[in-house]
């Protein structure tokens, strides 16, 4: 073997690009697949998908049901954030809280919210805010449990010393608590958000006027793969990015105090 | 400190921190009462605890439920079965060499961080309304926390003891079963616990979007006939029968991890 080929065979096995590999190996199946062996009612090959993505967008209603999703993707986050904070925090603090308030934390937790999902629907109706209030249910139970989990795992040790030295309430949350929440706070920020992408595209897919719940609703009524696939793709990148953003906050916020 | 607290008034505040969460449940079903039965609230809004009681006797004595929560079970088993065989599979083989868990893991991790859901319609399209969707999608969303799992399990047993156990000469048999299997057991049941809770979520889950039956088409079906009390009945039949069942998983669980 060649100087060269040996350099080109150690590249192309590094694992990133083995990944890619194997990403574009099941691309190359599915193209195969889809042209020659699956009725194309069902399934449509990749290529297509990817060039029918405008006309996914160009379809009446399409783009501003993505932003509904969207919006209500964001206030469902914002709130859970908020709520968590509040809860978590009230909780946290005080012993006998937690002590009395978890275990109630923990059993709503640990009941399947889906099975409510038809009353979120009778109260809040078919609009935004049933899928904003299924989001909240879903996003809202991790961020408490982590901020009760950050707040309980300060060391004692910190909080006596402070208090010793004269530190006021609001000066040992400014400059103890606060900052040993911050990791567990943004560890938990991920964990709502993709409770809150659960919950919210839950509601929609249940029913939907306006968001993208119809538009899949239709398109798989009508047996259209390429555009069903292509709107699937498009939220599935969505999710992917807003993942990706809670994560990289995680990641440069959420550990200080190991420098 | 916390195990001086304990020493110090544990047993008391046990006691008043049992007293809290009962209180709260008396005081929500009380409250509940008054709202429906006082108050006024609207019956369609919120049923009286009663009558939906009542149903739920109803429902258990006339054994109703026992042929959508066969449906569901079934499927359910099924969707575990496929998960479990083919995630511990694929897991372990990707765990064999630390290349292909760099490889393969980033990719499960990647697609584990997107709501699956939103492949249902896709589901749907491919295999219809019946059981094989909810088969479908559930096998699916419970394939990522398992296979990762084997993954971190098998592939982050101590070289030392590898190296150690080959030294003496174990054969690939042996290595497999003292010393790999017991050192990621743990970790993998871990995983098939998560597996089969989020199995049961999505396969109720897209009951309740789109079937033909099954407990969360039986939901649906009795709220879009707007019959509240027995609505209410079938929700709290359905916690119950999640909570018995990750009661039983988490029991199974605990008991594997004593004797791997």
């Amino acid at each position: 073997m060649t100087q060269a080929a040996a350099t080109l065979r150690h590249v192309l096995l590094r694992p990133g690009i083995a990944r890619i590999g194997v990403v574009v190996l099941l691309l190359v199946v599915w193209e195969i697949a889809a042209r020659r062996l699956v009725d194309p009612m069902f399934l449509s090959p990749p290529s297509r998908v990817l060039m029918s993505l405008q006309a996914v967008f160009e379809t009446k209603g399409v783009p501003a049901a993505v932003l509904t999703t969207l919006w209500e993707l964001a206030i469902a986050f914002v709130l859970s954030v908020a709520i968590g904070l509040g809860v978590g925090l009230a909780v946290g603090l005080q012993p006998f809280a937690r002590a009395s308030v978890m275990p109630i934390i923990l059993l709503l937790y640990g009941t399947p919210q889906i099975t409510i999902l038809p009353l979120f629907i009778l109260y809040f109706g078919i609009g935004a805010a049933s899928k904003i209030a299924f989001g909240v249910s879903h996003g809202v139970f991790p961020i408490i449990l982590a901020i009760v989990a950050g707040v309980q795992n300060i060391k004692p040790i910190l909080l006596t010393s402070a208090k010793s030295m004269g530190a006021s309430r609001w000066q040992i949350f400014r400059w103890v608590i606060f900052p040993h929440m911050i990791p567990s706070f943004f560890a938990g920020m991920r964990l709502g958000m993709t409770g809150v992408l659960l919950g919210v595209l839950l509601a929609e897919l249940y029913v939907s006027t306006a968001g993208i719940g119809y538009f899949t609703n239709l398109f798989t009524q009508n047996f259209d793969p390429t555009r069903l696939l292509g709107l699937i793709a498009v939220l599935a990148a969505m999710a992917i990015a807003l993942n990706e953003i809670v994560r990289r906050a995680e990641a440069h916020f959420g550990r200080w105090h190991e420098d | 400190m916390k195990a001086a607290t304990d020493q110090h008034q544990g047993g008391r505040q046990a006691l008043a921190s049992h007293a809290v969460q009962v209180c709260f449940l008396l005081v929500l079903i009380v409250l509940w009462f008054l709202a429906t039965n006082r108050w006024g609230v609207n019956r369609l809004l919120l049923p009286d605890p009663v009558a939906v009681f009542w149903e739920l006797w109803d429902i258990l004595k006339s054994g109703e439920f026992v042929g959508d929560l066969r449906i569901t079970l079934t499927e359910l088993a099924a969707a575990f079965a496929i998960s479990a065989t083919s995630g511990v599979t694929a897991g372990y083989l990707v765990s064999r060499s630390q290349y292909r868990i760099r490889v393969f893991e980033p990719l499960f991790a990647g697609i584990y961080s997107i709501p699956i859901i939103l492949f249902l319609p896709l589901y749907v399209l491919f295999f219809g309304l019946g059981p094989a969707s909810k088969i479908a999608l559930g096998a699916t969303i419970s394939f990522f926390p398992i296979v990762l799992s084997t993954i971190a399990g098998f592939g982050t047993v101590d070289k030392l003891l590898v190296t150690a156990a080959r030294s003496m000469g174990a054969s690939d048999y042996q290595l497999f079963r003292h010393v790999l299997l017991p050192a990621a057991f743990p970790v993998v049941l871990t995983g098939m616990r998560m597996g089969f809770t989020v199995a049961l979520l999505s396969i109720i889950g897209s009951e309740t979007i789109a079937s033909l039956a099954g407990l969360g088409h039986r939901i649906v079906h009795l709220a879009e006939a707007m019959e509240m009390p027995r609505m209410f009945a079938y929700i709290a039949f359905v916690v119950a029968i999640a909570a018995i069942l990750n009661l039983i998983i988490s029991r199974l669980e605990a008991r594997g991890r004593r004797r791997p």
